[in-house]
């Protein structure tokens, strides 16, 4: 019996293909992907519009020279910083698409794409326009962290609409999601666009830096609003993989086999809003990522959630990093925004995805 | 013991459960029956928690609604009517999905041994979409016998929900499913199955309820329960209830589908 199911082409192709081997190979794509992020990271400190190397500034500090002032404007000023948001950035948008996939059992749900990032886009424009009305001990206080909370609370509610619309009996129809995106999208559109119209010129040169889709702006103290929120939100997310991989099966018999479904639907839906407001806050909204990212891994470790959702972040970080270098040198000095990088990337992919799903028609 | 007491499920305007009764004892096959819209999956899915109910459900004397979901996932598992999946699993992968908490992934004896107790072992390492309906039915049920894969533990039994569990299986399926069910009564635990085909009924379940209409119709043991006028009354049909010679077990016969 086993020689003749062994000998049938679908078993033959399934041996190579372990289950306890993906978990493994998971968990060691831990260590692949982390080296490649340490390994992206400094390859993006060395490279950019002046020839200042990071070989060279090191060669220094071994020497115990000290380093010209270009060189330090240049490498703890410019680059550093943009390097650390374009890590927070990549992460957060990864995780946050790994978990909204999980949360509505399909490999299409993107913050990006269903309206959520136009949601914290619409808070964020909402902060630098209304911002002026709220009281000066308010702003002195949260002036720095007022556009990522706004940016969340855009997103949150965005999700939560999105959800509320598309679920039913705890199935989500795609149609409807992908459809509720963009009406929420559009609404979230036409607000953000009174606003700009509102707007005075001080606050339209902000949003327009903000709008740019870009990490070309990320100053340390970006970095410092940003990163708090979304290194806790891919911290809560190491804690969502079991439930998420429950949920996988629906959601009465996540229940079933013991899982908290509503906290962990909530907690999914915070985290979702926490980091793609933080990103969108200080990137403005960049694309592709968060389908992209979830769904190489998906196919080269597989589904489980306990890894995917670490790898994303790993993964994500290291992808947003690296587009970014290319939009920085393929027109230097010049810079292409990022954004149609990742899209030139990402949009095939999301076009191979619904090619590959035959029962996309059903959904 | 599972006692579901004074059962009320309305569903939107519509009451579906009225009042209704129902008690399955450890150690015992217990069937559900009843025709179309009789409330036989609602009222599994009131004793699994699935939609809000009036009255109250206790297992093994504890209030299903004041336990934790982790506690009772630890003493229940739940076989639904339909199997959905997100996401490209692999058939050992879903069946891990039902082990229990602190148990390591690693751990997949339990998890092969369910697999091969539905006799789809050789299917472990397969893609859990690329198999056919019924495959997946038994691919869920090995992964509800892995979440308690001990029929009683410590002293307390433990319990199988299924739901229409031989639905979409061909009748040596059915016949497998229906032992594996009555092996885990045997062993000790507690299973409650919705079921439509009234012959496995009277073969395997010790303890059968008819439902008719929201309302329990008869209980007992089915060569009591199981008569002529009781389902005829209950599926609204002229049925004859038959022991063949030499054998114990009675079967149904459809008689004409005249309703009665």
């Amino acid at each position: 019996m086993a020689a003749d199911i062994a000998s049938q082409g679908t078993s033959a192709r399934t041996v190579s293909r372990r289950p306890a081997d993906r978990l493994r190979r998971a968990r060691f794509a831990h260590l692949v992907l982390g080296l490649l992020l340490i390994c992206v990271s400094v390859i993006s400190l060395t490279v950019g519009a002046t020839d200042i190397t990071l070989t060279d500034a090191l060669g220094k500090i071994m020497r115990g020279e000290p380093l010209s002032r270009m060189e330090r404007v240049v490498l703890l000023d410019i680059r550093l910083p943009r390097l650390a948001m374009g890590l927070c950035v990549g992460a957060a948008l990864a995780v946050s698409g790994a978990v909204m996939q999980g949360l509505f059992r399909n490999p299409l749900a993107d913050p990006g794409l269903v309206g959520v990032g136009a949601g914290a886009g619409l808070g964020a424009i909402g902060a630098i326009v209304l911002g002026s009305f709220l009281p000066v001990a308010f702003i002195d206080t949260f002036g720095n962290q007022l556009i990522p909370i706004a940016a969340f609370f855009g997103g949150w509610i965005t999700t939560l609409l999105l959800y509320r619309v598309s679920t039913r009996n705890g199935r989500t129809s795609v149609a409807t999601m992908l459809l509720a995106g963009i009406a929420l999208a559009a609404l979230a559109g036409a607000l953000s666009g009174i606003l700009v119209y509102m707007a005075d010129d001080r606050q339209l040169r902000d949003l327009t830096f903000w709008g740019l889709g870009s990490l070309a702006g990320a100053s340390w103290s970006k970095v410092a609003a940003a990163a708090p929120i979304i290194l806790l939100s891919i911290l809560a997310a190491s804690f969502l993989g079991r439930g998420l991989n429950g949920l996988a099966l629906g959601e009465a018999t996540a229940a079933h086999i013991g899982h908290s479904v509503q906290r962990l639907k909530n907690g999914s839906i915070l985290l979702v809003a926490a980091a793609t407001g933080a990103a969108v806050a200080v990137s403005g909204g960049i694309g592709f990522i968060g389908i992209v990212v979830p769904h190489l891994l998906r196919l080269a470790t597989g589904p489980d959630h306990r890894t995917l959702l670490i790898n994303a972040a790993l993964l994500g970080a290291t992808l947003l990093v690296a587009a970014d270098m290319i939009a920085r040198v393929i027109i230097a000095p010049a810079e292409l925004p990022i954004g149609i990088i990742t899209a030139v990337l990402g949009a095939p992919v999301f076009l191979w995805i619904l090619l590959r799903r035959r029962d996309l028609v059903d959904m | 013991m599972l006692d579901a007491y004074d059962i009320t499920v309305s569903l939107g305007r519509t009451q579906i459960l009225h009042g209704l009764g129902f008690r399955a004892q450890a150690g015992q096959l217990s069937a559900i029956v009843g025709p179309n819209g009789s409330g036989k999956t609602t009222l599994l899915r009131a004793i699994t928690g699935d939609v809000p109910f009036g009255g109250s459900v206790t297992l093994n004397d504890a209030d299903t609604r004041a336990l934790k979901p982790w506690d009772l996932a630890a003493i229940r598992g739940v076989l639904p009517q339909s199997a959905v999946l997100a996401f490209p699993f692999t058939v050992i992968e879903v069946v891990r999905l039902g082990l229990q908490k602190g148990l390591s992934a690693a751990e997949t004896d339990i998890s092969m041994a369910a697999l091969e107790r539905v006799s789809l072992a050789h299917y472990a390492d397969r893609f859990f979409q690329e198999l056919s309906g019924g495959e997946q039915q038994r691919v869920h049920l090995a992964r509800v016998l892995a979440q308690v894969w001990q029929p009683v533990q410590d002293g307390v039994p433990h319990w199988l929900l299924l739901d229409e569990p031989v639905a979409s299986l061909d009748i040596a399926n059915q016949l497998e499913v229906m032992e594996i069910a009555r092996g885990y009564a045997n062993a000790g635990g507690g299973v409650v199955a919705v079921m439509h085909d009234l012959n496995l009924t009277a073969m395997f379940a010790d303890h059968v309820a008819i439902l008719s209409g929201g309302r329990c119709l008869a209980a007992g043991h089915p060569k009591e329960v199981m008569t002529d006028a009781i389902l005829s009354k209950a599926y609204g049909c002229k049925l004859q209830v038959n022991t063949p010679p030499h054998t114990d077990t009675t079967f149904v016969l459809p008689h004409t589908a005249q309703r009665v």
